[in-house]
Parts: structure tokens; C-alpha cells; sequence
């Protein structure tokens, strides 16, 4: 009962953010053209010859580039800029007296974007496809499904870092300052700019300790079909997803202790 | 008898304020060291609320008001003291007590800008656990009481201020809650909007016994709603009662312009021992207490000759802003 309610919800949040992204197809559209630094990257490593020096081919670099393309466009999160303006303009009040956390409402519109960019991200894709007939391949149904629960675990994690981060605002007006610091590594380390497999062995042994790997490179390799530990991965993603939901609960508990309802 | 469903006792709130000096050197100095200073905006207060009332916060910019009401719906935290909303305490905002309140701020909205008001209806409906076939019957209600009707479907922003304020009460008042927290919810309507607006509160009020409790620097809301006012002077209460006592208190005198038949009647009137504010020929307007007002208006019509008499009622505005300047006004 409790879940269908919340269903429901979510279903009703989800269908009107999902018309309201409508009324925004064309900046979403050139939101999924602003996302294309992986391609950048494949000609950097493919020009420079760099994939030789991990024993990648150059069809398995351009799958991979592709795939975090794709893996990006379902993962994108920005929930600490929009929260961080509701709070400090004071729009989040009249959420934070409604029985449901104002952050499913972030959710929901993220979910509402990423099916508004589906069709744009697949335009782009056929385009690489013309251009690199030689990558084109169909993943199995079983590695296609894994890749889609990896991608939106992906997602969950970079909602949740995000939505701890957004939370700062209760005690620093710009939090969105703290983001950008997680930037840097979200893109070195990610998978976003270089395979993590490229990484120097003891680098990479940290590496695959943060939860960075998880949002690009796991899902990403999973998806191509490069080499790489499926379950390893997926349980290495649920434990973050884990770690942060309780973490969130936690700083959202103690933050609107702490707010003060500027704006209003 | 009718029962208490808010209940305050000693209530505070502080905040942290920082605080820089003008200038480059102010600008450095509070980049390394910043200075801030608690202070206590809402102090020590209390009070009680019945069910079905529509009590009135009065009181300057940064009085405390708002605050107040942001306590009440556990939108903020209090700092000290006790607060019970409904049976609630409100800053942790428990289900069952958000599905009992709402808080209608001024201008802020929670409508979606670019969808239809319908869209953000339907939501607040499905948040609200309310079913389609409830929420299209509230609708209906809501909207024919608010009159509005096609604007529900044109897109929030390309509504005007008073349809987008009418659209944000039909949005906030979905669940039909109990207790309306409303926070200056005519500012920038132009005076058939307003009128209309508490026209809407009087008769929801009516219709569901619902408590109200509202802050407004228009006079005619506070007049036109409340029987009872809370004056907030500083964070302070400086009084709490019924708004007729508080304007007889504070205007103790009417003014009475009368129109004598002769001058000679305005000069015998001018000289037999009232309180006189001007004379103009034969018109006289002079002062009287309201506990005397009847016996001295008989003395007057029964040993003077008079052509007409207006009393004065003093301007609310002015009264009530006289409370809101002094600061040691003693009740």
C-alpha cells in the first residue's frame, strides 16, 4: 500500500516534470551536444596512438569513448546548483512543508531530463555510427540490461554525492563551490577523459577504492564489451550507494535544523 | 468549548549574523576574520490559538512576524521554548501534521512556471495521497470559489500576479487543510484582487472551521478577517486581544465636526469647555472620549442649534502605525 502510494508519487512527479522538460527540449538538446568530450578524448588517444600503450584497439577505444558518451548523458546530475538557488531565493519552503522531501522533486526532474535527452543522445550516436562504421556492434540483451542498472546505480551515486553536497548549503550559502572541488576528480578519475585501465597500477589500486570509477569507466567498459569484473563492479556501486544514502539522511536531518528560510 | 490547536510558551529563535565594515579594509578584515553575532530576533513569547479563529500578526518590518509563522509550520527551528501545532511539534514535520497546514508566502511561489496551474494541482494532489476523482472535485470547488476557470490551463507564467495568487491558494489549500499560515497573501493585488482574496478566507473559514493566522501590512486584511491581533514589537508581544479594544485604546478620542445653524452658536459651542481641534465659521470640530461620546453628543444637540455633525473615525492605518513606531507602548 505504502509503495503504491509512493509510486504514485513519484509516477505524478515524474509525468510533470517530464512536461515541463518538454517545454525545455531545445536547451536539452544542446545540453546532450555539450556532452561530448569523450569523442574529443577518442581522437586525442587515436591521433596520438595512445591506446597501444594499454593494449586496447582502436574499435574497442571508440566503443569505449562512445559508451561513456551515452553513460554521461544518463548520469549527469546538477541537483546542488538548482537546490542551492531554491534555497537561497527561498523557493524551497513552501516544499519543505509538504509531506514528501523536496529532493524527489530534483529526482524526478532528473529523470524527466534524461528521458527528454534520450532521443537527442541516440541522434548523436547514429552520427558516430556513420562516421565509425567499423565501431558499430550490438551489446547482448543480458550485458544491455546489466549496463542500464549500472548506468542508473551510476546515477544514484552522483545524485547522492551531489544531494550531500546541496545540503551544505544549510551552512554554507555557496555549496555549489564545494562541487566544483569534486569536479576534478570526477572528471580525471571517472573514466570521463581517459580508460581507468590507463592509470598506473598503484593509482589505479586507490583509485577503484572511491567511488569515481563507478559513474563512468565500470559502466562504460560493462556496456562495450571491454574486459571487466561484472560483479565486482555492480557490488562496488550498491556498497557506495549505501555508504551515501544513510550519509544524506544524516546532513538533510541536521541541515534544516539549520535553515533559516532566506528569501522569504 | 472550543479547544486550543496552537499552543506557544516561551517561544525564541536567535540567528547568526555576520556583519562587515564598509569599504576594502572592512572587505579583507571579514574575508580572514569573520565577525558574527547572535541575535535574538523573537523573544520569549507566548501564546494560544483556538480552533476556527483568524488571529492577525501585527508589527514593523523585522518585527518578527514572519518568523513567527515560520516557527509555527516548522519551516525553522526555535532556538528555545515550546511550540504544539495540532497535537504536533512542528520542526519535525511529522506527515500527518504537514497534511494539516499550509503556508501561503506573498509572492513565493511553488506553482511550475512554464506548465499549466492544473499540472502543479494534479501533483500537489497525488502528494497529498488524494485520488483523481478527489482531486478534480477539490479543484472544481477551489476554482469556482477562487473564480477562475481558464486560466487553470494557460501556463503559470503568462498568467497576471492576482490569477497567478488565486492559482497559489487553490495549490495550497488542495489537501483543505486545517491551519493557514499566510503570510502577506495580498501583497502587489490590486484592490479587487484583494477584496476578493479575503472574501475567499472569510468563506473557507466559514466552510471548514479552519484556523487562520495571517500577517499583512494592509490594514483592511487585518480589519476585514481578524477579530484578534498579535502586535509584535522587536520580537516581543506588546499585545494580544481583540482589534476593537486595541483601536480604543489607542484612539481613545473621535473627532466631531459640527455644523452650527450661526456662527454665534459655533463661537457659545467654542467656548463651553470641549476640546477643540478647529473652527471654521459655523463648522467646529471638536474632540470627545469614547466612553463620553453619547452623553456629550446629547448635551450638544439638546442646548446648541445645529445644522449637521460627522463623526470622525481616525484612519487605522494611522492608528495602528502610531503602535508600530512607539516602541513603550504601555497596554
Amino acid at each position: 500500500m505504502i509503495s503504491k502510494l509512493i509510486n504514485r508519487k513519484i509516477f505524478t512527479l515524474l509525468k510533470v516534470q517530464y512536461s515541463n522538460m518538454l517545454e525545455y527540449r531545445v536547451e536539452i538538446a544542446l545540453w546532450a551536444i555539450s556532452g561530448i568530450i569523450p569523442f574529443f578524448m577518442l581522437n586525442i588517444w587515436t591521433n596520438n596512438n595512445l591506446n597501444e600503450s594499454i593494449n586496447i584497439s582502436d574499435v574497442m577505444l571508440s566503443r569505449y569513448f562512445l559508451c561513456a558518451f551515452f553513460v554521461r548523458q544518463f548520469s549527469v546530475v546538477w541537483v546542488v546548483f538548482s537546490f542551492e538557488e531554491d534555497s537561497l531565493m527561498g523557493k524551497v519552503s513552501p516544499y519543505l512543508i509538504q509531506p514528501i522531501n523536496p529532493f524527489f522533486r530534483y529526482f524526478a526532474q532528473h529523470l524527466a531530463e534524461q528521458i527528454t535527452r534520450f532521443p537527442f543522445a541516440l541522434i548523436i550516436i547514429f552520427f558516430f555510427f556513420i562516421f565509425n562504421p567499423e565501431s558499430i556492434w550490438i551489446p547482448n540483451s543480458g550485458i544491455l540490461l546489466l549496463s542500464i542498472i549500472s548506468t542508473f546505480l551510476s546515477f544514484l551515486i552522483q545524485f547522492l554525492i551531489q544531494s550531500i553536497v546541496a545540503c551544505l548549503c544549510f551552512w554554507t550559502e555557496k555549496a555549489s563551490s564545494i562541487e566544483r572541488l569534486l569536479f576534478i576528480p570526477t572528471l580525471f578519475l571517472s573514466g570521463l577523459l581517459a580508460p581507468v585501465v590507463s592509470f598506473p597500477t598503484y593509482v589505479k589500486s586507490w583509485i577503484y577504492l572511491t567511488p569515481f570509477p563507478y559513474l563512468i569507466d565500470f559502466p562504460a567498459n560493462l556496456l562495450s564489451g571491454n574486459e571487466t569484473n561484472i560483479s565486482g563492479g555492480l557490488s562496488m556501486q550498491i556498497l557506495w550507494i549505501f555508504l551515501l544514502f544513510p550519509l544524506f539522511k544524516k546532513i538533510w536531518a541536521e541541515g534544516t535544523k539549520k535553515y533559516t528560510a532566506m528569501g522569504t | 468549548m472550543v479547544q486550543n490547536i496552537i499552543e506557544v510558551k516561551n517561544l525564541s529563535k536567535s540567528f547568526d549574523i555576520s556583519s562587515k565594515k564598509p569599504g576594502l579594509k572592512g572587505t579583507i578584515k571579514h574575508f580572514f576574520r569573520r565577525q558574527t553575532k547572535s541575535l535574538k530576533v523573537i523573544k520569549d513569547i507566548s501564546f494560544e490559538i483556538k480552533e476556527g479563529e483568524i488571529v492577525g500578526f501585527l508589527g514593523a518590518n523585522g518585527a518578527g512576524k514572519t518568523t513567527i509563522l515560520k516557527m509555527l509550520c516548522g519551516l525553522i527551528y526555535p532556538s528555545e521554548g515550546y511550540i504544539l501545532v495540532s497535537g504536533y511539534l512542528p520542526f519535525r514535520r511529522k506527515e500527518n501534521f504537514l497534511k494539516n497546514i499550509t503556508l501561503i508566502m506573498g509572492q513565493k511561489q511553488q506553482l511550475i512556471w512554464d506548465l499549466p496551474p492544473i499540472e502543479s494541482f494534479y501533483l500537489n494532489a497525488s502528494i497529498y495521497d488524494l485520488d483523481k476523482f478527489e482531486a478534480k472535485k477539490r479543484i472544481k470547488k477551489l476554482s469556482e470559489m477562487l473564480e477562475i476557470d481558464e486560466e487553470l490551463f494557460i501556463p503559470v507564467r503568462k498568467l497576471s500576479l492576482g490569477q497567478r495568487m488565486k492559482s497559489e491558494l487553490l495549490a495550497a489549500l488542495i489537501h483543505e487543510p486545517n491551519i493557514l499560515f499566510l503570510d502577506e497573501p495580498t501583497l502587489g493585488l490590486d484592490i479587487n484582487a484583494q477584496r476578493n482574496l479575503r472574501k475567499f478566507l472569510l468563506k473557507y473559514n466559514k466552510e471548514t472551521n479552519a484556523t487562520i493566522c495571517l500577517t499583512s501590512h494592509y490594514m483592511k486584511d487585518i480589519t476585514s478577517l481578524c477579530k484578534r491581533v498579535i502586535c509584535v514589537q522587536e520580537g516581543a508581544i506588546s499585545y494580544d486581544g481583540k482589534l476593537d479594544l486595541l483601536l480604543k485604546k489607542l484612539s481613545p478620542v473621535k473627532e466631531i465636526l459640527i455644523v452650527c445653524r450661526s456662527e454665534e452658536d459655533a463661537i457659545k459651542l467654542e467656548n463651553s469647555g470641549f476640546t477643540i481641534k478647529n473652527k471654521i465659521k459655523n463648522e467646529i470640530t471638536i474632540k470627545i472620549e469614547n466612553n463620553s461620546i453619547t452623553s456629550s453628543l446629547k448635551n450638544i444637540l439638546n442646548n446648541y442649534d445645529i445644522e449637521d455633525l460627522f463623526i470622525n473615525e481616525p484612519p487605522i492605518d494611522e492608528i495602528i502605525g502610531k503602535l508600530l513606531i512607539k516602541k513603550d507602548y504601555d497596554f
